[in-house]
């Protein structure tokens, strides 16, 4: 090796080692903050919060199918009782009776401090005549039966009021004493995890523990476990954004280790020319590594696509030069491929100011690495190869394509005429075009969502779409305010507006609230004489109604709640669930009930919103929430396609100086975009804003085959060697792409579907449309 | 003449036989041919807290074999609707549905008044032991428990009754309350 050789190699092996250990110490994550925004508005960080901690993203949902009834309802109690024993699950319901006798003693015992009717007027003679004929009324109705034994100790019905405002929504099927699916053919459990939404390795071991428990406690084969929730998505999603990562780097390298073997027919040759793209690969990891802390396995997929791209330069090297030398390949290419390379950093350039943390980082990823495989093929590349670039003869080929041009040129009316329609069919149809929204881009396949979907439906999970959001300084005030917005709430509910809600205060009021209700509550000397007015005529006589005076007084004198007193029932999980500390203060949300009925399943926004002004509540509306920000990275993917379609249309501009050479090397470009757009739309595919990438990267990528023609429109040759290395640059970037359209990931395959085949039709149309050498 | 009065001693045997084997199978069999009609109720329930009985009037329509509609007027408005396993009740604009297949002493305390109204013998047999007095102008059918999880709840119930037509249902609950409905046809079919 040469001195300038050792040199570069001992540096380029420097940078590599460097940048491996970054890659070694970097985080990978593979969940679903690849999808949410990097700068979130309030409500936007609502939907995050709960993305990634909310009760609902921790709640896996659990079918128990096949055998008979008593067999699942009493696999449903085991999993219950093994599995309500790990830390891992904060609960494990499957409405087993005895399972809620905690939270009803909680209520029972605090109703004084925790029944809404609880104020001054209801414990005068009138207010107690009237609570009392109500619970008689009541009595004699269906639901008599349950309050009868409690009549004696809650004459007025504190029991009730609490319960009216309950979940009154539809409750699960039961079979055999566990809940059961609509069709009773299932027992169903519904699973709240310990581990937070986002932490995906908690959520595969909380998973694992409920398939293996179930394993070991049916292991004849009859019964079967079925199991969906967000937990499971994220998981699966991992898994097959790891898989995929593996599965199409493998192949595209495999397929262009192939190509170049076939093409140089040198080990050596080969291997030195994988050298830009592992450089490029490596570059890229590091630098998003670096810029970004965590670097997402999609991005890592990217790589694929990148291989293809960054293998090109070094097929440009050892083909042209092979002929020409270093120096004149330096003098005559080199600015042709810079100016490729600068158009193609250019569109990825354009990513970089993404809200949507997944397209910078793929932006930033294929950016660097296209740079870096750039500067490694001119300043590593030619020292460490040597003058010794024996290519086997590829000159042969160079007639067969250039009569291909040739037949190529005659198309050029009829490929014109094919794009206009291309183009009149995308305007015609440009309101059906688009996916309306994220679920676009999710990992989740159909089959999965139609389980998720059923289970949901069975169990009668709660979606959480609406939720009423609150922060406070402290835990006190952020009950206080709770209850305000509850108030605001009830009015709704009278009205019709929302079915209802859930708040934190209703089982645990604010100190103030429950010294109000307190202080409401008369002593014994002067609740006694009312009472016995009050009930002169009533069928209930006064004097079996002791219970009710002890309790009333021992809440008056001593009752007092807490956080800890719900320790033990189900309800300190809803509570918790409901009230959070944050670094900031506390928060407080409201889920929200819709009207149901004929009212429908929506809640109508704005007179919530009216409802809540001033009180500084913030309503979310999730499902609006993900439609905006879909559609907000939409616009921005828009603005963004559209400025790098701008900045590379500037470069070349400035570089070619001349605007008929512009038209001539946009045309083939513009046509390849809209004829790639117009075949995924018959072919049924909905596009997406990835689409709308791919169609930004077909200019940036494709451009660089145009400025080759360009080239030698300019000097009116187009060498064999030029031809070939083209078209071998081009299979190989075609490859590259054309591998992600293989993923299932939307995200990659929306990029490899454009891309793969604007890549060859940018080949293909800017030969047809390159001014014919033999008139230059 | 001698001929003609032992026909009559004839007849009159074939009609006491009658009367006397007028069993549970005629019964179901007359009540089945009940195929629904509209009543006045008067409820009267008995419990050992309150000293007077709550009573509760109104109408209630059945019609053959699985809907029973029961609407209370007095003292305060209140409508159950049976139909099928569904139960619906409406009371001060709340709304409450049940599904009685969730719970089955509920579902088989439902079956009393349903397999009595619709003279399904096969419904009734399946949860309660019955016997049968009177005849056919006034019977009295009881329905014991067989189960031990209903009969936590109900002790036993008495229907009784003319011809096809229910007029008195009476449950004694386990606890010792009970609760009497009578039903006053409004027009016969």
């Amino acid at each position: 090796m040469t001195r300038p050789a050792t040199r570069a190699f001992l540096l380029w092996l420097l940078a590599m080692a460097a940048g491996a250990l970054v890659v070694w110490h970097s985080r990978f994550s593979a969940d679903m903050s690849f999808f949410l925004p990097a700068r979130p508005s309030a409500e936007q960080q609502v939907l995050v919060d709960q993305l990634k901690e909310g009760v609902v993203s921790r709640l896996l949902m659990v079918a128990v199918e096949g055998g008979d009834p008593a067999g699942r309802a009493a696999a449903s109690r085991q999993l219950r009782a093994r599995l309500g024993a790990l830390p891992e699950f904060v609960s494990v319901q499957n409405g087993e009776s005895g399972s809620q006798d905690a939270d009803r003693d909680f209520l029972f015992a605090h109703r004084y401090l925790l029944s809404p009717a609880v104020t001054p007027a209801r414990f005068t003679e009138e207010g107690l005549r009237a609570a009392v004929a109500n619970s008689i009324d009541l009595l004699a109705s269906p639901a008599g039966l349950m309050l009868k034994p409690l009549l004696p100790r809650d004459p007025t019905g504190e029991l009730v009021e609490m319960i009216a405002g309950l979940n009154a929504g539809a409750q699960p099927n039961v079979r055999d004493g566990v809940w059961a699916s609509r069709d009773g053919e299932r027992a169903m459990l519904l699973i709240q995890t310990a581990a937070l939404g986002s932490d995906t390795d908690g959520q595969e071991r909380a998973i694992g523990l409920i398939r293996s428990t179930f394993a070991a406690l049916a292991p004849a084969g009859e019964l079967r476990l079925q199991l969906s929730g967000p937990g499971l998505f994220a998981v699966k999603s991992r898994t097959t954004i790891q898989h995929e990562v593996s599965r199409l780097t493998l192949i595209s390298t495999l397929a262009i280790v192939a190509v170049l073997f076939f093409v140089y027919r040198s080990p050596r040759l080969m291997t030195l020319g994988l050298l830009p793209v592992v450089s490029g690969a490596l570059a890229g990891i590091v630098a998003v590594s670096l810029a970004y802390g965590t670097v997402f396995g999609i991005t890592v997929g990217f790589g694929s696509a990148l291989i293809g791209e960054a293998v090109d330069y070094s097929i440009y090297y050892f083909v042209q030069s092979g002929r020409l030398g270093v120096d004149p390949w330096r003098a005559r290419f080199w600015p042709t491929i810079r100016l490729g390379v600068l158009t193609s950093v250019g569109g990825f350039a354009a990513l970089l100011f993404s809200g949507f943390p997944g397209l910078a980082q793929l932006g930033l990823y294929a950016l660097s690495g296209v740079l870096t495989a750039a500067l490694v093929t001119r300043y590593i590349l030619p020292p460490l190869a040597g003058s010794d670039i024996r290519l086997r003869d590829l000159s042969h080929f160079g007639p067969v394509l250039k009569r291909g041009i040739a037949l190529l040129q005659v198309l050029r009316w009829p490929v014109l005429a094919l794009t206009v329609a291309a183009a009149i069919l995308l305007a015609v149809n440009r309101d059906h075009l688009w996916h309306p929204n994220l679920s676009a881009l999710s990992t989740v396949s159909a089959e999965d969502g139609a389980i998720d979907q059923a289970l949901r439906a069975d169990i009668s999970a709660p979606d959480a779409r609406y939720m009423v959001v609150i922060t406070a300084a402290d835990r006190e005030s952020a009950l206080q305010a709770a209850e305000r917005a509850g108030e605001q709430l009830d009015g709704l509910i009278a009205t019709g507006l929302i079915g209802g809600y859930d708040s934190p205060a209703r089982f645990l009021p604010s100190a103030a609230r429950q010294a109000e209700r307190r202080a409401s509550l008369p002593p014994t000397t002067e609740l006694q004489p009312r009472l016995k007015a009050a009930l002169a005529d009533s069928p209930l006589a006064a004097h079996k109604l002791g219970g009710f005076l002890a309790d009333l007084e021992q809440t008056r004198l001593h009752g007092h709640i807490d956080r800890a007193t719900l320790d033990g029932t189900g309800l300190a999980l809803a509570v918790d669930s409901l009230l959070l500390q944050r670094s900031t203060g506390w928060s407080v949300l409201l889920p929200l009930r819709p009207p149901g009925g004929e009212q429908g399943v929506d809640i109508a926004i704005e007179p919530v919103r009216a409802a809540l002004a001033g009180s500084g509540a913030l309503f979310v509306d999730m499902k609006h929430e993900f439609d905006t920000l879909y559609n907000d990275y939409l616009d921005e993917a828009t603005l963004l396609s559209l400025a790098g379609f701008v900045a590379i249309v500037g470069l070349l501009a400035t570089t070619l100086r001349s605007a008929r050479r512009l038209g001539r090397l946009l045309l083939p470009l513009l046509a390849s975009v809209a004829l790639v757009i117009a075949s995924l739309h018959l072919a049924g595919e909905q596009l997406h804003l990835l689409h709308l990438i791919g169609m930004l990267l077909i200019v940036a990528v494709g451009s660089n085959y145009a400025l080759f023609f360009d080239h030698a429109g300019q000097t009116g040759e187009l060498d064999d060697a030029t031809l070939v290395s083209m078209v071998v640059a081009n299979l190989t970037t075609a490859i590259g792409f054309g591998t992600l359209a293989l993923s299932d990931v939307p995200v990659l395959h929306a990029v490899g579907a454009t891309v793969g085949p604007g890549a060859i039709l940018a080949l293909l149309l800017a030969a047809c449309f390159v001014s014919r050498p033999e008139q230059a | 003449m001698i001929k003609r009065l032992l026909g009559c001693l004839f007849l009159l045997a074939i009609a006491t036989t009658a009367s006397a084997a007028f069993d549970i199978g005629q019964l179901m069999g007359d009540l089945a041919r009940h195929k629904g009609g509209k009543a006045k109720f008067v409820e009267k329930k008995y419990f050992a807290i309150l000293d007077k009985p709550v009573v509760a009037t109104g109408e209630m329509t059945y019609t053959a074999p699985d809907r029973l509609e029961k609407r209370t007027l007095t003292p305060k408005v209140e409508t159950m609707i049976l139909d099928k396993d569904i139960l619906s009740i409406e009371r001060d604009k709340q709304k409450l549905s049940i599904n009685l297949a969730n719970q089955p002493e509920a579902l088989a305390f439902v079956d009393s008044i349903r397999g009595t109204l619709s003279g399904n013998r096969a419904a009734l047999e399946k949860n309660y032991a019955l016997h049968l007095a009177g005849n056919r102008d006034k019977w009295v059918l009881t329905l014991l428990p067989s189960d031990q999880k209903i009969a936590s709840l109900v002790q036993r119930i008495t229907v009784s009754g003319s011809k096809n037509q229910v007029r008195v249902i009476e449950y004694l609950q386990a606890d010792g309350d009970r609760a009497v409905l009578n039903i006053d046809p409004v027009e016969t079919q």
